[in-house]
C-alpha cells in the first residue's frame, strides 16, 4: 500500500532577532492510508509547524510534503485541522457550522449530512444552539462534526482534547475511537499527553526538542479497546517517557 | 422588585437634584431662571400646542437621515478597509486627520454647499457619526481571530464566500458598537447642527425660546427632553446587541 503522507527531509526556520531560528531539522516519515499516527514531543519543539507544514499552512524551507503523491502547497478540504484553541464560528449555530464546508451541495442534503453528523458526535438536539451556550467538550465535538462532516481524507489534531478535564479528555478519546472505526480517517495527531498517544495511535514519532528531529518511533501493537492500565502499555508509556528525557519512575 | 432597588440610589440622587435646584431658585428669587414647576409647565404648554412634536420630529428626521446615509456609507468602506491592505493604507490616513475635525467646524462649508434648508444638517450630521462607524468597522475586521480565517482557508471556500460568511459576521459586533457611537455623536451635534438658521427642531427651540423672550424654561425643557430622546436612542441601538448571532461577543 502506497503511503498517504510522505514527509521528505524537511527544514524549517522561523526568522528571529538572532538570525534564523531553526524549529524543523531534516524531517522524514510517512503515513500509511488510514493509519493514526501520533507525534509526541518537548512542549515548543515544534510539534505543530510540523503540523502547519503538512496540512499546507506553511511552507518548509527545504524538502517536501506530498500527500497522494501530490506536493502540499496550501491547505485544503482534504485535510482539516483541528487545533487546540477551537475554531467553531460563534456566530453560526451548530447546524450552520457544520454546513459552512459544505457548499455547492443542495440546501436539503446540506442540512441532513449536518444533522447526521451531529447525532453522530452526540449534539442531537443542539443543532441551534450557538457555540457560546455550548460547554467545552460540547465545542470539541461540533469542531469535529464540522471537520467529519465535509469528508476529509485526514484529519490533523493539534492537541484536540488538551485543553478538557482529564475525565472528558478520556471520553473524547474514546468518542474519536468510535467515530474513527464508522469512518475511515488517515490521522495525524499532535500530543504531548504519552498516554494519549498510546490510547489512539498506530505509532508514535518522537521528536526531539528545537529544532525538531525525528528521534525515535514506536510502533503501538495493542488491539482496541485499549486496556490504558496493563503492564504492556505502561512498559511502552516508560520508555517513551524516556526518550523524552523523562525517568519512567517518576512520571 | 430587583429592578426598583437598582434604580433606587440613582432615582434619589435625582430628586434631591431637583430639590435643589428648585429651592435655589426660590431663595435667589431669581426672575430669569426658571423652577422645575416652571419648566415642566412649559413643556407641557408645548406639547399641547403640538409644537414639540414637531421640533422632535425634525431633529429626528435629521439625526435618522444623516445617521443612516452614514452607516451606508461607513460601513461598506470600513469592511473594505479592513479587508484590502491597500485601502486601509491609502484611506486610513486622510480619515485620521478628518476625525479629529469638530463637525461645528463644518458649519461654514455646510452652509456653502447646501444653504439653510434640512441638507445642512443632515451633512453635519453624516460627517459626525461617519468617521467613528469607519474606524469601528475597520479595527472589526482588523482584529478577526487568525483561527477563524484559518478554518474557513481549510474548507476551501471562495473568497466572496470567506468575506459573506466570515469577515462580515465577524465584524458585525464591532459594527454594532460603531453604529452605537455614531448615533449618540448624532445627537449630540443635531443641536449645533440647528442652530444654522432653521425654524424647526429642538436646537432651534433652545435657541429661539432664549431669543424670543429669555424662556429659559423652555430651553431647560428642551435640554432634558434632548437628553431624554438620547437615552432611548442608545437603548435602541443596544437591543442589536441582544441578537443572536453578535451575542458571543458581548456575553461573558
Amino acid at each position: 500500500m502506497p503511503a498517504k503522507i510522505v514527509v521528505q527531509d524537511i527544514n524549517k526556520a522561523f526568522a528571529s532577532d538572532q538570525g534564523p531560528l531553526p524549529v524543523l531539522e531534516r524531517l522524514s516519515f510517512s503515513v500509511d492510508d488510514g493509519e493514526l499516527v501520533a507525534v509526541v514531543g518537548p512542549s515548543g519543539c515544534g510539534k505543530s509547524t510540523l503540523l502547519n507544514v503538512i496540512a499546507g499552512f506553511e511552507r518548509p524551507d527545504q524538502g517536501l510534503v506530498t500527500i497522494d503523491g501530490a506536493e502540499s502547497v496550501r491547505p485544503s478540504a482534504q485535510g482539516i485541522l483541528i487545533s487546540q484553541h477551537g475554531s467553531v464560528f460563534p456566530w453560526l449555530t451548530v447546524q450552520q457550522n457544520l454546513m459552512f464546508g459544505l457548499n455547492g451541495r443542495v440546501y436539503g442534503e446540506r442540512e441532513t449530512l449536518a444533522d447526521h453528523y451531529a447525532a453522530m458526535v452526540g449534539l442531537k438536539g443542539f443543532e441551534a444552539s450557538y457555540p457560546h451556550e455550548l460547554s467545552g467538550g460540547m465545542l470539541k465535538r461540533a469542531e469535529l462534526a464540522r471537520a467529519l462532516v465535509v469528508k476529509p481524507e485526514i484529519l490533523y489534531m493539534d492537541e484536540p482534547f488538551s485543553a478538557l478535564d482529564a475525565l472528558l479528555n478520556l471520553r473524547m478519546r474514546n468518542e474519536l475511537l468510535r467515530i474513527l472505526s464508522e469512518e475511515r480517517h488517515t490521522v495525524v495527531l499532535v500530543t504531548h499527553d504519552v498516554e494519549e498517544a498510546i490510547h489512539l495511535a498506530d505509532r508514535i514519532l518522537v521528536l526531539s526538542s528545537r529544532p525538531a528531529t525525528l528521534q525515535a518511533v514506536f510502533d503501538v501493537p495493542f488491539p482496541h479497546p485499549r486496556k490504558l492500565s496493563s503492564p504492556a502499555v505502561q512498559e511502552l508509556k516508560v520508555a517513551i517517557l524516556r526518550e523524552l528525557g523523562v525517568d519512567g519512575d517518576s512520571a | 422588585m430587583e429592578r426598583l432597588k437598582r434604580l433606587l440610589p440613582s432615582v434619589t440622587v435625582m430628586a434631591l437634584l431637583v430639590g435643589a435646584w428648585w429651592l435655589i431658585v426660590a431663595a435667589t428669587r431669581s426672575v430669569i431662571f426658571p423652577t422645575p414647576w416652571q419648566v415642566l409647565a412649559g413643556a407641557l404648554e408645548l406639547a399641547r400646542s403640538g409644537v414639540l412634536w414637531e421640533h422632535i420630529g425634525a431633529s429626528l428626521f435629521r439625526v435618522g437621515s444623516g445617521f443612516l446615509l452614514a452607516v451606508a456609507f461607513a460601513v461598506p468602506l470600513g469592511l473594505w478597509m479592513g479587508w484590502v491592505r491597500g485601502a486601509f493604507a491609502t484611506l486610513n490616513p486622510i480619515f485620521q486627520m478628518l476625525r479629529p475635525i469638530s463637525p461645528i467646524a463644518w458649519i461654514p462649508i455646510a452652509i456653502l454647499w447646501f444653504g439653510v434648508g434640512n441638507a445642512s444638517p443632515i451633512f453635519l450630521i453624516f460627517i459626525s457619526s461617519v468617521f467613528p462607524m469607519v474606524v469601528q468597522t475597520t479595527s472589526g475586521v482588523h482584529t478577526i481571530e487568525r483561527r477563524y480565517l484559518r478554518a474557513a482557508g481549510n474548507f476551501g471556500v471562495s473568497r466572496a464566500t470567506l468575506f459573506r460568511k466570515v469577515v462580515i459576521p465577524a465584524a458585525l459586533p464591532q459594527v454594532i458598537v460603531g453604529m452605537r457611537i455614531g448615533l449618540g455623536v448624532a445627537w449630540l451635534v443635531v443641536v449645533a447642527a440647528e442652530m444654522i438658521a432653521l425654524r424647526s427642531g429642538l436646537g432651534y427651540l433652545i435657541i429661539d425660546s432664549r431669543n424670543a423672550g429669555n424662556r429659559y424654561d423652555l430651553v431647560i425643557a428642551a435640554m432634558i427632553i434632548i437628553g431624554l430622546i438620547g437615552l432611548l436612542l442608545d437603548g435602541l441601538m443596544r437591543l442589536l446587541e441582544g441578537l443572536k448571532a453578535v451575542e458571543w461577543r458581548y456575553a461573558r
